[in-house]
């Protein structure tokens, strides 16, 4: 019944990351948001890589006659996870910048670049 | 073996290396810094050139790092490609090395051009460093997954870089506008690149394509990538931040950054071709990056003409220059299925805006460079607080003419020769578009014209009185760039014959891409 509730699931925080990104106003919230879609990319790959009754593949616990899964979207995630760390310490940081110049987190107001 | 045989690891092993080496060797001296990090460009582009050479003798390099190759043969006799691997053709030579020049060229510019009082330099050279080997990685894998980490190593450099100025409210605004864009835009292509691992269980890109069989992930994989690498390439409608990003960046990032964007443009046309080229209905992929391109022409050009701000308008003409390398490479993609039509213009249409991107990423590489060069004298860019800088800054006025008549497209420079093959080729496919094209090289003409006229000519204003040229560091860099677009200029031919064409044969040729790493039997 829940078969496809993962998928479900990954397509739910993508959409509720691109609707923070494009509706809301305030910076903290689109950096919420572009964190939110990271997740729903790495589940994807967590999802992709599972097998039911697949073990971890640690080379030297391999258990006899059990199927180990691929590591290759574990790996994936991870790299995607601390990529997904910089680009959000970057634009913390950046956040910080823009509110000591503007006094402001509202996109509305920081609006020099136009034209 | 000799040590050629891992070149092509070396070209970013070295920028690598010393990128992370520069806060070492910045306690030392800050020229030690600088020089190392010319240095490892510079040696790229010699890596490079021997890979290229390699290509020329003996066909698509192929390096799998750590092993001979990229498939590791389980026990039950199935093969399968787990291993990350660089796969090297001409086309990806060909933006390697026009990469690694701009880069080149950008490190020796910025030696004078940001001055040591700004502080921060260290990380500035590292960031360079990190953003040009991302540049080089991503137009040298053969790995989809690869491609993702190398895309956002250059992308996350770059943001640093553009937000450089950070006391400036502006850059720190377009800084943060690009990284939303292009971490979202990341995020699908990572997405896409999930959708087909879960089909094919390899992220091998010629694995891929040898297995690719069209189905609706397949398709959605494609749109999510042909989207989002569009809008890193800086396509409209997707492009409102170039404008941001490259008025704001300083110019010896912007003139790196314009060879970043196109390193997207050639992942896109990667993608197009190589990974979906024979299952594609190829008409409609060709058509899409025809309108793509007319939009950008159009649109970024007449968004150019009404530009105060001379960083600005350069930038929107990046844009419009990005439409002619998607209209030469689309009338291509578009007959790619009609091998009459290929041989008689498709293959001259992609020459032509492949040739163009060597082109643009040189004299829009010198034309940013100039404007960094005027304000650098004048700590301004709006063109109304400029006026008679010719007399002033002799050789930066000489470099200014060369970069705007090639990008309009006046003879004997190299956007001439790259727009005629363009014109000629897409004049037989559709005389239309050709038309379009014509007419934004005019309107291009036009606003240089205007720049010109604004910041060089004209009677001196106050604040140029006491303006000398620039330094030596800026005056080299600049040189290199006028340098090549003259001689690109004065001999296309060598360079369709020897790097363009072969590049765009390299992109049709689905099946070599497929069978330099898979082999011909399996």
């Amino acid at each position: 019944m829940f078969y496809d509730l993962h998928y479900i699931t990954i397509v739910f925080l993508i959409a509720l990351g691109i609707y923070a990104v494009m509706f809301q106003h305030n910076l903290i919230k689109i950096a919420i948001g572009i964190d939110i879609l990271e997740s729903g990319a790495n589940l994807l790959l967590i999802v992709l890589g599972y097998r039911n009754g697949g073990v971890a593949p640690i080379f030297t616990m391999a258990p006899q006659g059990k199927t180990m899964v691929l590591p290759t979207p574990q790996a994936l995630t991870l790299t995607a996870i601390v990529i997904g760390l910089a680009t959000t310490a970057l634009m913390l940081s950046l956040i910080v910048m823009l509110y000591r110049h503007y006094g402001t987190l509202d996109t509305r107001e920081i609006r020099r670049l136009k034209g | 073996m000799s040590w050629t045989e891992h070149a092509p690891i070396l070209i970013i092993a070295a920028p690598l290396l010393v990128s992370f080496a520069i806060p070492l060797l910045e306690r030392i001296d800050y020229r030690v810094r600088n020089a190392a990090a010319v240095a490892s460009l510079v040696f790229s582009i010699w890596m490079v050139l021997i890979v290229l050479h390699k290509i020329w003798v003996s066909g698509p390099v192929v390096y799998v790092f750590g092993a001979k190759s990229a498939f590791l043969p389980l026990p039950s006799g199935f093969k399968f490609p787990v291993r990350i691997m660089f796969e090297i053709d001409h086309m990806s030579a060909f933006m390697a090395l026009s990469g690694s020049i701009a880069a080149t060229v950008g490190v020796i510019y910025s030696w004078a051009f940001i001055r040591e009082k700004e502080g921060g330099l260290g990380k500035y050279y590292s960031l360079f460093l990190l953003m040009s080997v991302g540049m080089l990685g991503m137009e040298l894998t053969g790995d989809a997954f690869n491609f993702f980490v190398f895309l956002e190593i250059a992308s996350i450099a770059s943001f640093g870089l553009i937000a450089y100025r950070r006391e400036d409210p502006a850059s720190v605004e377009a800084s943060f506008k690009y990284m939303i864009v292009s971490t979202i835009g990341a995020i699908f292509v990572l997405v896409a690149i999930g959708f087909l691992y879960g089909r094919y269980d390899a992220l091998n890109m010629a694995y891929i394509a040898k297995h690719m069989k069209l189905g609706i992930v397949e398709r959605v994989a494609f749109v999510l990538l042909v989207v989002s690498l569009a809008m890193k390439a800086g396509a409209v409608p997707m492009h409102m931040w170039v404008s941001d990003a490259y008025g704001r960046a300083p110019a010896a990032v912007t003139a790196t950054l314009v060879s970043v964007s196109q390193a997207s443009l050639y992942g896109l046309f990667r993608v197009m071709f190589s990974m979906f080229g024979v299952t594609m209905n190829n008409h409609f992929g060709g058509w899409m990056l025809i309108i793509f391109g007319l939009l950008s022409m159009f649109i970024g050009v007449t968004m150019a003409m009404v530009q105060k701000d001379i960083k600005r308008l350069m930038a929107y003409h990046a844009i419009s220059q990005t439409g002619y390398m998607l209209l030469g490479v689309g009338v291509g993609l578009a007959v790619l299925d009609n091998p009459v039509a290929l041989k008689s213009y498709g293959l001259a249409a992609m020459t032509g805006g492949i040739f163009h991107i060597m082109n643009h990423a040189m004299y829009k590489g010198l034309l940013f460079l100039t404007a960094g060069a005027i304000f650098y004298r004048l700590r301004t860019f709006n063109l109304n607080e400029m006026g008679g800088l010719a007399r002033k800054m002799k050789y930066t006025t000489i470099y200014f003419i060369i970069g705007a008549a090639a990008i309009a497209g006046l003879p004997p420079f190299n956007g001439f020769a790259s727009k005629l093959i363009i014109y000629e080729s897409v004049y037989k496919f559709n005389p239309l578009l050709s038309v379009v094209a014509m007419v934004v090289s005019v309107l291009t003409l036009a606003s240089f014209v205007k720049v010109f006229h604004s910041a060089f000519l004209g009677p001196e204003i106050s604040k140029v009185k006491n303006v000398r040229e620039v330094p030596r560091s800026m005056v080299i860099g600049m040189g290199v760039m006028a340098v090549i677009c003259v001689l690109f200029g004065l001999f296309p031919g060598m360079v369709v014959k020897y790097l363009a064409g072969p590049a765009a044969a390299s992109l049709v040729n689905h099946t070599a891409y497929i069978s330099s790493v898979i082999g011909g039997g399996m």
